[in-house]
């Protein structure tokens, strides 16, 4: 490979390790907020 | 010695302004039932698009005849640039919409787009590095794009870090908020950086008025590129705003329960 074409790898590689890192928090934070939504009762639920 | 109460967060529902418009997605309800539906089209839209884009990108387009190969770091490095720019703009809107019309929403969007932004303004100026060392033969210079572009990677890392600098959410949400529409001065600096002062980096070439100085082979990938990557960083900012507005939900659903407990003691 190339020098040429290992900086283009390592510009990709960066950019979907950026957005998955990103995606992968976002989806953890998600289902703890999910499941910890579902620990409450249904009155607290409405209320929040 | 007694210990300050928790603040409570701004109720989403019951604060909301009145009049339509976007202020009807201050309701939570409304807008987790709306982000819910939402949110797996846009993850699949944004899959197919940047899917197609990269294998365009990267197999289909054409080597530059002065650049080679390095020209594919280009379909990252742009779609990178003006989200960190249209990112930041959002940001000064939401802001603008926060002090403005106090909406509870845009404080939230605020503080979940920053993260975002400074990651994809880290990305401009890191692939902007990767491609400056074969063609200009540096990893920097300190000419005024690239400047203003590391000034704007640091207003959205002072964003974050200030909004989440306080106790009380809408003290930090208001600082944010001044800080985000003080550096918007920036964007027209960074747009006109090229067009001002002698820099190393290129003037625009997508962008001109006229005809884009770009050949359609590269200049198509590079519009499906931009699309993708505006979607995925959309569904990315949405999906972390439906959690913001989630978490707001629990711990008022938490102090209900306190409230509720304490009330029967």
């Amino acid at each position: 490979m190339t020098q040429h074409w290992w900086h283009v790898a390592i510009a990709w590689g960066l950019a979907a390790l950026g957005f998955g890192i990103m995606a992968w928090l976002a989806a953890r934070r998600h289902a703890a907020a999910k499941r910890r939504l579902a620990l409450l009762g249904p009155r607290e639920r409405r209320l929040g | 010695m007694s210990t300050p109460a928790p603040s409570s967060p701004r109720p989403l529902a019951s604060t909301a302004p009145r009049g339509g418009g976007l202020h009807r997605f201050a309701n939570p309800g409304r807008f987790l039932r709306l982000t819910d539906r939402l949110l797996p089209w846009l993850w699949g839209l944004a899959a197919v698009v940047l899917g197609a884009g990269t294998a365009w990108a990267l197999l289909f387009s054409p080597p530059d005849w002065q650049q080679g190969e390095t020209v594919r770091i280009m379909y990252v490095h742009v779609p990178m640039a003006w989200l960190a720019m249209g990112g930041y703009a959002g940001l000064a809107v939401a802001s603008l919409m926060s002090l403005v019309w106090r909406h509870p929403l845009a404080d939230i969007a605020a503080r979940e787009l920053s993260p975002a932004g400074a990651m994809v303004t880290a990305l401009c100026l890191a692939t902007g590095s990767l491609w400056g060392r074969p063609m200009w033969g540096t990893w920097w210079a300190w000419d005024a794009r690239m400047t203003s572009v590391l000034v704007l990677f640091f207003l959205w890392v002072g964003h974050a870090a200030l909004v989440r600098a306080f106790d009380e959410e809408e003290r930090g949400a208001r600082a944010g908020a001044i800080l985000a529409l003080i550096g918007a001065v920036n964007l027209p600096v960074i747009k006109w950086s090229v067009d001002w002062f002698n820099t190393l980096h290129q003037t625009a070439s997508v962008t001109r008025i006229g005809a884009p100085g770009m050949h359609t082979g590269m200049l198509y990938p590079l519009l499906v590129c931009t699309i993708g990557f505006t979607l995925l960083f959309a569904a990315l900012v949405l999906a972390q705003v439906r959690a913001a507005v989630m978490e707001r939900r629990l711990r008022q659903g938490q102090l209900a329960q306190a409230r509720r407990q304490e009330g029967a003691a």
